[in-house]
């Protein structure tokens, strides 16, 4: 990673203002947004809009034609153009042939995009952002942190120092004053200005109509007192129907600002008279800077259903420490690395793109239903192609491949590391590997794998079996968990086999980009894991369990091994994850929980890909309640525990910090047991409350429910 | 005993869920039987938020066909700062803002507006107080209802009111009026043409 972005990433760290405000603004947002969509169909909303915008996306040539022609039908201009230079040439010779001296602009992501206002203030036009945050950056002369909330990364005393400083000495840090200075110090702009300049949120293309959302108002000025109204709209803003503009003005305010509607929602199709009674100019630029050729792009035109709310910027636990300016100077967040590895260059997506933990949050609040993670692992995998691997990577994977040699290595190292193994932790680690140990301490590798522990457990003839996918963790780590897990499933009369030829299950190699590693991998667990007939197979490792049942196919596809495809699915079809199976049996009456358990208060932790992926997070909730267990839920038990597989290797700087809150909400929770179905966020949680010196007790489901069953 | 009947019932439930959505936003929402006692409102409002006949205390009513020549005048005596010609320098100094909305939305406490003419903005957008008159006949469930009456062929300008102007780009707190009013007072009438 190269060494200034690494430095931005501590920078921001470092800025108390950050973590503060937006880690408050985080936590308030999950509340009020479920709250403004109290009594809305979210689902349905989502599924309209993305229906909607896919359609659009995949005729913009055609809905921009019929834009135009409406538009223009009604006596606006339209201007199509492909490039960036265009849009700027043309609103300037506009701006000069109407002797244009002063813009006022309201809030405008198009704008921003193509530096207009630089352009403009070259030419000696005076150019003034109108949104507050918006004014509030122009004049810090910053980027914005936050598509809607550009200024969301400063305090209310930066901003006074701000006003103080470019506009009026002696302004004070109070809000509604900084608010009362800026009303009156712009509504001249809005009066005197030749020319407004606004964006859109929607653009209907059967009406040539264009719906502006705002709060304050700045909008309605903008396209009501100069004579001459310029907006720029992105292609993405295209839909074919006004009727269809309802899923996208629900979910819009909802999303964005938790708002049922905003203070005003503006809908403008075609001129309408100025003060003067002279009809107003009215130029709509429709811009492309490659939005068509995303569109034809199979993975990438979805990325298009974007309705800019920035809900995936409010949930993600990353952009909550860091803030936007990590990201870039334009879009930021999960999002604003998609449209940056687009508008920009997808080699400008290499460093942010590795900020993201794949947690999944984006994608389960995102109104376009866009698979944000998804699509940025596909923006690693076309780095990696076009830039190669490291070889560092390259020899890792070559490691991680080999499980015995694997076992051997680290098995060395933990020996290396005796002296700081206690009680089966080991916490510190000498030298460039301390950064392991800082946060949370390391489980001790085990002396025995659990293969070779496996071979020792006798088990009793049963008439069904289930191939158990061990993985990394359980196999090196916590061979204990694979012990219950069989204990487990002979007391519901299954007989557990452990293929010797399993090996990775290919989520480092995938979630790197190294797609050729994940499908061998995957290929190789296919041919290992199908050997003998067994009815299921199982995996206490959700990341594990998603690789097997989603990822084969999608890496196999990916490189084109379609014909290891039929094989992958037949594997998918038997893949269960363990506390479903378990559910499933107590079920069908194949387990039941002993009488005599004494109860026990416990929270859960919602892991990423079990929660989020797999759906399966109310089973084990379900199943330790029936064992008698009092559950206590945390704050944000669905966030992610910043573990995220190598994540917390190369990123140690945001893991730590995104682990911290997960101790603090796990502690206020005030259970004495914390269950986990995850190995992964187990090592992080158990390391890091270990590190603290915490007597809760983190066991994975799996363990706590060997103790209950019969 | 009279009978209440079914649309009297449902209009009293939009109403409540209206006041209900508008208030939330900080709108204020005053309901009032007639027209004469919508004049009367807002000539007591007036006086007491000190509308007098001078530079930046003016109120500026966009009128257009709601008012006849006779009612102008006696309203205009009750209240000397009253004006009925809307200019952008007017607009720019009023006080108050007053003019007629089209549709009302009960579930998000919206306000709807055909506003081509650009008089209905200038009241609305420029003076920190704005008066908003609306015929309780005009109540509408939610946004489809009303997309489903307006044709945006027809109308250039189609302007969506909900609370007063605000902005939480500082630190996240919630300011009400940045560059629109900052208050919002509605006032919803249950006849409004009766007195025409």
């Amino acid at each position: 990673m190269n060494k200034e972005f690494k430095q931005s990433i501590l920078d921001a760290l470092a800025n108390p203002n950050l973590g503060g405000a937006l880690g408050r603004f985080s936590e308030a947002y999950r509340v009020s947004r479920a709250k403004a969509y109290e009594g809305v169909d979210f689902e349905a909303v989502r599924h309209a809009i993305a229906a909607v915008k896919s359609d659009a996306a995949g005729r913009l040539d055609e809905l921009a034609e019929q834009f135009k022609s409406a538009a223009e039908s009604r006596g606006a201009k339209v201007f199509r153009t492909t490039s960036p230079q265009a849009v700027r040439d043309y609103i300037l010779d506009l701006a000069r042939k109407h002797g244009v001296k002063s813009v006022v602009k309201s809030k405008s992501m198009a704008s921003e995009e193509i530096h207009l206002n630089k352009h403009l203030q070259e030419a000696g036009i005076d150019v003034q952002e109108t949104d507050l945050g918006e004014w509030i950056i122009q004049l810090a002369g910053q980027t914005p942190s936050h598509m809607v909330m550009p200024a969301i990364h400063m305090t209310k005393e930066e901003v006074a120092e701000v006003f103080s400083d470019k506009v009026e000495e002696g302004q004070q840090a109070n809000i509604p004053k900084l608010v009362k200075f800026a009303r009156g110090k712009l509504r001249p702009k809005f009066l005197n200005a030749e020319m407004g300049i606004s964006g859109a949120n929607i653009a209907v293309a059967e009406t040539g109509s264009l719906v502006i959302v705002t709060n304050e108002g700045n909008a309605r000025l903008v396209t009501t007192l100069p004579k001459i109204h310029v907006a720029i709209v992105g292609l993405e803003k295209l839909i074919e129907r006004f009727a269809d503009i309802t899923p996208i003005l629900t979910a819009l305010p909802r999303s964005a600002t938790s708002q049922l509607l905003t203070s005003y929602v503006s809908i403008i199709s075609g001129p309408v008279p100025n003060t003067d009674g002279t009809p107003k100019e009215l130029h709509i630029i429709l811009m492309d800077n490659r939005r068509n050729e995303m569109s034809h792009d199979p993975r990438f035109k979805q990325a298009l259903q974007c309705i800019r709310c920035a809900s995936c910027l409010n949930v993600c636990p990353v952009f909550r420490l860091v803030g936007g300016h990590v990201f870039g100077k334009v879009y930021t967040g999960g999002i604003g690395t998609i449209l940056t590895a687009w508008f920009n260059a997808l080699k400008e997506s290499d460093e942010i793109q590795s900020l993201c933990i794949q947690c999944g949050n984006c994608k389960d609040v995102c109104p376009g239903m866009i698979d944000i993670p998804d699509l940025i692992l596909e923006l690693r995998r076309r780095l990696a192609v076009e830039q190669g691997q490291p070889m560092v990577q390259k020899a890792i994977f070559s490691v991680v491949n080999n499980r015995r040699m694997f076992h051997t290595m680290l098995r060395a190292a933990s020996l290396g590391q005796k002296p700081f193994v206690k009680q089966g932790f080991i916490r510190h680690l000498p030298l460039f590997l301390s950064s392991m140990t800082e946060f949370r301490s390391l489980p001790e590798i085990a002396a025995e794998p659990f293969r070779d522990r496996f071979k020792k457990i006798r088990q009793p003839k049963c008439a069904e079996k289930a191939a158990f996918f061990g993985g990394c963790l359980v196999d090196f780590a916590y061979p204990e968990m694979g012990e219950k897990l069989v204990e487990v499933l002979n007391k519901a009369g299954i007989e557990v086999t452990f293929p010797e030829g399993q090996t990775c299950c290919g989520a480092p190699a995938r979630y790197s980009g190294a797609y050729e590693v994940a499908s061998q991998n995957g290929a190789d667990n296919i041919r290992a894991l199908l050997e003998e007939d067994v009815k299921y197979v199982v995996s206490a490792c959700p990341t594990c369990t998603v690789a097997l049942k989603q990822d084969f196919i999608a890496s196999l596809e990916a490189v084109g091994r379609t014909d290891e495809l039929p094989a992958a699915r037949k594997l998918a079809e038997k893949v269960v994850d363990f506390s479903t199976l378990v559910g499933q049996m107590i079920d069908e009456g194949r387990l039941r929980f002993k009488d005599d358990i004494p109860p026990v208060k416990f929270t859960y932790h919602d892991s990423c890909h079990y929660k989020r992926t797999l759906h399966a997070e109310q089973t084990p909730r379900r199943l330790m309640k029936q064992a008698g267990h009092e559950l206590v839920e945390m704050q944000e038990c669905d966030m992610c525990c910043g573990m995220g597989g190598s994540y917390t290797l190369k990123l140690p700087e945001l893991s730590a910090p995104i682990l911290e809150r997960k101790l603090v909400n796990i502690e206020q929770a005030g259970a004495p047991l914390l269950l986990i179905d995850c190995p992964g966020c187990v090592m992080q949680i158990r390391g890091g409350l270990d590190k603290k010196g915490s007597k809760i007790k983190v066991e994975h489901t799996v363990e706590r429910l060997a103790e209950c069953l019969e | 005993m009279a009978t209440t009947t079914e649309s009297q019932n449902s209009v009293a439930l939009l109403f409540d869920m209206f006041k209900m959505r508008a208030t939330a936003v900080s709108a204020e929402v005053e309901r009032v039987s007639s027209k004469a006692l919508a004049l009367e409102f807002i000539v007591r409002t007036l006086n007491k938020e000190d509308v007098e006949d001078k530079a930046g205390s003016h109120a500026l009513w966009a009128a257009s066909g709601f008012l006849d020549a006779a009612e102008r005048a006696q309203l205009q005596s009750a209240v000397p700062g009253l004006r009925f010609e809307v200019t952008r320098e007017l607009a720019a100094e009023a006080k108050v803002g007053i003019s007629q909305m089209d549709w009302a939305l009960a579930n998000t406490g919206t306000l709807v507006q055909t506003a081509d003419a650009v008089d209905q903005r200038l009241v609305s957008t420029l003076p920190p107080l704005h008066i908003a008159i609306v015929s309780t006949q005009s109540l509408l469930p939610d946004l489809p209802a009303v997309l489903a009456r307006i044709d945006p062929r027809k109308s250039a300008y189609l302007a969506f009111i909900t609370g007063p102007s605000r902005t939480a780009d500082i630190e996240r707190v919630l300011t009400i009026g940045v560059h629109g009013p900052g208050r919002l007072m509605i006032v919803m009438v249950d006849d409004l043409e009766g007195a025409r």
